[in-house]
């Protein structure tokens, strides 16, 4: 028991100690509040200014000439192509490479340095991409083209999937890899039937994450598959994609094109993310069946 | 998995030929994959490694031409010509130390706030509300920045730092000149926005990763809360919340299209950080497309290697204190 002498003489200290507490507190529940506010704000606003001009001729009709009524169809036709063939091109390669560091070679050298490399990538400016591919083939073919700017986002995809397959392969118990080679199966066959299988939930994440990714980028297709007023499928010529137009048409003095600016970008987040929910809720199922 | 043993056809006992041609299958198949999944794995470094030499090849002619003065000067004149990358990299520079002035400190006290104060059941969804501003596209941010934060800042803020510390002598030239809205601090501000949930779910990871036993006996010696924070968590902590600043740092450095909309893309170095200024990214994304002749692209491409020199330099520290940390808890 302390006495009451020292008591008051400590008195005021615990209490500036107190007070130290309270404000470092309100401090942390102001950033949080501060920091869920600019999300309300940002959606907030997406969603008043996008759905004000979300008609049904957005999805129905081309981008309009300066001042002229019209829709997204073409970029958004465009968007979903250089995602698809982003993600097509870009996925094997990175499930394959994550397969390398989790099974063949967990204890290589090389799968340590890979993975530096790779989360190097995973954060590198993806406008260097777009230099890169610009300089790979955008210069050398002479012209910009789709199939260019579907390689700069496959270069984005790459270590998303890379990242996450990685990760769920060495989630896999290794009995299941043991039970599975012991009853004769070859590696190559116990990975493909057993560990992709029990990894497969979180690998279609990884992809889920790396086309949410790609579906927003801008920067890389500015320079690689340009942009393109009319419908076009051709892969070998410049593709309009619903970034680079929102670019364009936020950028304009135009109140039309800047209207569609907002509804596309208000379709992009949606899908973003959706796209990043269902990835989560994907994941957080399989860690509780785990 | 019996059918998998089987596989191309039955086995019956007797048939040993037909048994060595599928184990044979088998073993050829098993040596393709892993040649395939080893080469995808040096794939990876073979695109980093082609990302550097392009650059270096695309900037070679600019870079010979001026030579380090390329660094120094901030003249930009496609005209005559003349281009130095001194403007869009004190741009670079001063947009991410302005975001990261304040989603650190920000980042840092949610983390607290979800690891100490948050109720559980709360802990999760402001964890994902969080992230999910990381999931939201830069162009997005760009968007809303030049239509709506702009002109807000435009009338709130910016006159209010002017007629504040624009009158505090030193501080002056840095809060001087008329609010245009767009300029260096607006871009310093959405970039803070962009990399707060960076900063937030790494240091939150890091502080859910101090043993409990540490912060109880803390507390049973009668600290604060926020004692256990200063004095125990962050301490402990220290390494991985620096790599997860330079992860944020890093993307700061590269982003380009909320930059893009609201730094102004004006090519010389104001004092006033309300100024209109550029940055190594915004510049390229401007200006590429339409640059004419070999020395102007060149230039850009030249932009192009220093921001992946620089982003490449800091990445690579962040992943290095991250792996450090790493060691220590898993050891």
């Amino acid at each position: 028991m302390t006495s009451t002498k020292v008591e008051t003489a400590r008195t005021p200290r615990y209490a500036a100690r107190r007070r130290r507490n309270s404000i470092a507190m309100g401090l942390a529940v102001g950033a949080t509040a501060f920091g869920l506010g600019w999300l309300v704000l940002i959606l907030g606003a997406l969603l008043w200014e996008g759905c004000r001009g979300l008609t049904f001729q957005v999805f129905t009709e081309m981008t309009p000439p300066p001042g002229g009524a019209g829709g997204l169809l073409n970029p958004i036709i465009g968007s979903l192509i250089l995602t698809g063939l982003g993600v097509v091109i870009g996925t094997p390669l990175g499930i394959l490479a994550g397969t390398y560091m989790a099974e063949y070679g967990r204890y290589d050298k090389l799968t340590t340095v890979v993975r530096f490399i790779n989360d190097i990538l995973l954060s590198a400016p993806s406008i260097v991409v777009g230099l890169f591919i610009y300089e790979l083939m955008v210069y050398p073919m002479g012209h910009f083209s789709a199939i260019a700017g579907a390689v700069a986002l496959a270069v984005l995809v790459v270590p998303v999937v890379v990242r996450t397959t990685e990760d769920m392969l060495l989630l896999v118990p290794d009995q299941l890899r043991e039970a599975a080679t012991s009853i004769g199966m070859p590696r190559a066959v116990m990975i493909m039937r057993v560990a992709y299988r029990a990894a497969r939930a979180g690998m279609i994440t990884g992809v889920l994450l790396a086309v949410a990714r790609i579906s927003g980028e801008t920067a890389p297709l500015l320079f690689t598959a340009l942009n393109n007023q009319f419908w076009s499928l051709d892969l070998n010529a410049p593709m309009a994609s619903l970034p680079v137009v929102i670019f364009q048409f936020a950028l304009s003095p135009y109140k039309e094109w800047q209207q569609l600016a907002w509804s596309g970008a208000l379709i992009i987040t949606l899908t973003v993310l959706l796209l990043s929910i269902v990835a989560r809720a994907l994941t957080s199922a399989k860690k509780q069946a785990l | 998995m019996v059918d998998v043993a089987l596989e191309g056809g039955a086995i019956s006992i007797g048939q040993q030929g037909e048994r060595g041609r599928v184990l044979q299958r088998l073993r050829l198949r098993d040596a393709v994959f892993r040649r395939l999944t080893r080469a995808s794995a040096i794939l990876v470094l073979v695109i980093l490694g082609n990302i550097i030499l392009s650059l270096i090849q695309g900037s070679w002619l600019a870079l010979s031409t001026f030579g380090l003065n390329f660094l120094v000067s901030d003249a930009w004149n496609p005209v005559t010509e003349k281009f130095g990358a001194l403007a869009p990299i004190y741009g670079t520079l001063l947009t991410s130390f302005i975001a990261m002035l304040i989603a650190v400190p920000v980042g840092l006290l949610i983390a607290l706030f979800l690891t100490e104060l948050c109720p559980p059941w709360l802990r999760r969804p402001i964890g994902i509300a969080i992230e999910l501003l990381a999931g939201i596209p830069s162009i997005i941010y760009g968007i809303w920045g030049l239509f709506l934060f702009a002109p807000f800042l435009q009338e709130t803020l910016q006159p209010f730092l002017i007629n504040t510390l624009g009158n505090v002598p030193g501080l002056s030239n840095l809060f001087a000149g008329p609010p245009y809205g767009i300029g260096i601090l607006t871009a310093g501000l959405i970039l803070a926005v962009m990399v707060l949930p960076f900063v937030t779910s790494i240091s939150r990871d890091v502080f859910e990763a101090v043993p409990p036993v540490l912060k109880e006996a803390a507390y049973g010696v009668g600290c604060t809360t926020w004692e256990v924070v200063r004095y125990v968590v962050l301490p402990y902590a220290r390494v991985g919340v620096i790599g997860g600043v330079m992860l944020g740092l890093g993307r700061a450095l590269g982003e380009t299209m909320a930059v893009t909309f609201v730094i102004g893309n004006a090519h010389h170095i104001a004092g006033s950080i309300l100024a209109p200024g550029t940055t190594i990214s915004a510049t390229i994304a401007n200006e590429f497309t339409e640059a004419v002749g070999d020395l102007y692209t060149s230039s850009l491409i030249s932009l192009g290697l220093i921001l992946f020199v620089i982003t490449f330099i800091v990445l690579a520290a962040a992943r290095y204190m991250l792996l450090r940390l790493e060691r220590r808890i898993g050891s």
